[in-house]
């Protein structure tokens, strides 16, 4: 029953979407099933928010407990938890500052404390891929080097100033390098990859629908 | 399947750019439609149940069901299969052991997608593999995860592994668990996680984005061994950098079936590589239809999805 069951469901819901592919949503029923499924996930996904909540509060309340190292982050994410979904879900009918509308409290811990902190993390990146341009683009041998000189290139084309000196050096080398580096190798090696792991994905997918692999239930 | 599809329509005049720019799946199908093949779906008729125009995807698919059964049947009947060494598979056990020398935790991250998404499915296949051998090892192990419904198949998961290796009581249900809804919130934690525990092996599978880098060189500054797995082109590059071995793409579905030695996965996968060699034949045909403007139907076929 444990097994047959999620087997049933994954090959039933796998033939909705594939058949989905292939009906006018306008035209037929099966067309227009997409959505209901979706909805389903949205809804079964809503539930599982609470497993979330549930599993964060464990772990961190456990930590500040047994007061293991770095227990107070542990404190102030609790803290961030309650803080940001607590006035969320009050009606805003008790007043302005519940809901999520804007003026409300959930909307100015968002643009002023997780909004920041996100963009902080994504300008990081920059320093990170200092150091892994750093470690990769060393002339270590004849592959490594072709690497660097065509990172070095490519680099230089990118920035308003290397577009400009490649065009002294030749009037059409930005476009030579967009053709043959970029539109050309880059991309050929992409598709690859791409058609590599969308084949892999569509016999998973297969394999799962059939039910020859179970292993996402542990099998 | 309208994604492999759609990758025959990628056309000429799209830039590099939006390759680079995309940072989910969903881009590469978007901007995957020519001007060729908008002109055929326009072509549709409208009154028709059955989208005709995809007719090219259902023998595509018959085609490759097929294969795939057929190796799956050819399997089953003892038949040996050679599937190619893959180096970053072999090391898990490698890495873990590591770990169980050093007492320190392995940390497995199943991506950052939903499980609705086939990469994630893949990392939770992949986790019952890796949760099996650091059952077997009693090394300590740390799933931080995006999702609540990831974290639910990941528990589940988990403790099947830790059941079946006859470890019930090692198990604990904080060994999966939520950290954070948030893209960067979630690299935080994880990263803040690194740096706290030093965890002896990182091991990434499934779907993940611009975080990648923060977590591949966080865990690199923390000095752990490192394998990363995934689909995503525009992520490769990181992985590649900051981990000692990476599976690329179509490897990452692989994963499970090549740790696992079962004969009826391992028959899927020896499907899978025949379609490749169609894929590449159909794409030499066409390049040469393209370049001598022959076959004009052969390359029409591909282009109305």
């Amino acid at each position: 029953m444990k097994t047959t069951v999620p087997i049933i469901t994954a090959f039933l819901s796998g033939l909705v979407m594939l058949l989905v592919f292939f009906f006018n949503p306008e035209k037929s029923a099966i067309g227009r099933l997409e959505p209901e499924v979706l909805s389903w996930v949205t809804i079964v996904g809503g539930f599982t928010l609470l497993l979330g909540v549930v599993s964060i509060v464990r772990v961190n309340y456990g930590a500040v407990k047994r007061r293991k190292e770095g227990w107070k982050y542990k404190i102030a994410t609790l803290i961030s938890v309650f803080a940001m979904a607590v006035p969320a879900v009050i009606s805003p009918r008790v007043s302005p500052l519940f809901g999520t509308a804007p003026g409300s409290i959930y909307d100015w811990l968002f643009n002023n404390l997780d909004a920041p902190m996100m963009s902080t993390m994504f300008a990081m990146l920059s320093f990170y891929i200092a150091s892994a341009a750093f470690r990769a683009f060393r002339a270590r041998n004849a592959e490594a080097t072709l690497l660097l000189l065509t990172a070095v290139t490519v680099m230089l084309w990118r920035i308003p100033m290397g577009e400009i000196m490649l065009v002294k050096i030749h009037h059409s080398l930005p476009e030579i390098i967009n053709s043959y580096i970029m539109n050309g190798a880059n991309m050929a090696v992409q598709r690859g990859i791409i058609i590599g792991a969308a084949l892999g994905a569509a016999a998973m997918s297969l394999r799962i629908m059939l039910g020859i692999e179970r292993t996402y239930m542990g099998k | 399947m309208a994604f492999l599809l759609s990758i025959y329509s990628l056309s000429p005049a799209q830039t590099n750019d939006s390759i680079m720019d995309s940072s989910a799946s969903a881009n590469y199908t978007d901007s995957a439609k020519s001007p060729d093949s908008s002109a055929v779906q326009g072509n549709r008729r409208p009154d028709s149940a059955f989208r005709s125009e995809r007719i090219n995807a259902l023998i595509f698919m018959f085609i490759f069901s097929m294969v795939i059964l057929v190796y799956t049947r050819w399997a089953k009947s003892g038949k040996e299969l050679f599937i190619r060494k893959l180096n970053g598979l072999d090391e898990v056990e490698e890495a873990v052991g590591r770990a169980t020398e050093m007492g320190k935790p392995v940390l497995f991250i199943p991506g950052i997608e939903e499980i609705d998404q086939i990469e994630t499915i893949a990392g939770i296949s992949i986790l019952g593999r890796v949760a099996r051998i650091t059952a077997r090892y009693e090394t300590p192990l740390l799933v931080p995860v995006r999702y609540p419904m990831v974290l639910a198949a990941g528990q589940e998961v988990v403790e099947q592994a830790y059941i079946e290796e006859g470890k019930p009581d090692a198990y604990n249900r904080d060994i999966v668990r939520y950290v954070a809804g948030e893209q960067f919130a979630f690299a935080a934690t994880v990263n803040g996680i690194m740096m706290r525990e030093r965890p002896a092996t990182n091991i990434y599978m499934g779907a993940f984005f611009a975080e990648s880098l923060l977590l591949a060189e966080t865990g690199n500054a923390a000095g752990s061994i490192q394998i990363a797995g995934t689909a995503q082109p525009a992520q490769l590059p990181f992985f590649i950098a900051a981990c000692d071995y990476t599976l690329m793409g179509e490897e990452l579905y692989a994963a499970c079936a090549y740790l696992s030695r079962e004969p009826l996965l391992l028959g899927g996968l020896k499907g899978q590589d025949w379609m490749k060699i169609l894929i590449i034949i159909l794409v030499l045909v066409g390049i040469v239809a393209a370049s001598f403007g022959i076959l004009g139907g052969f390359i029409g076929f591909f282009e109305s999805v």
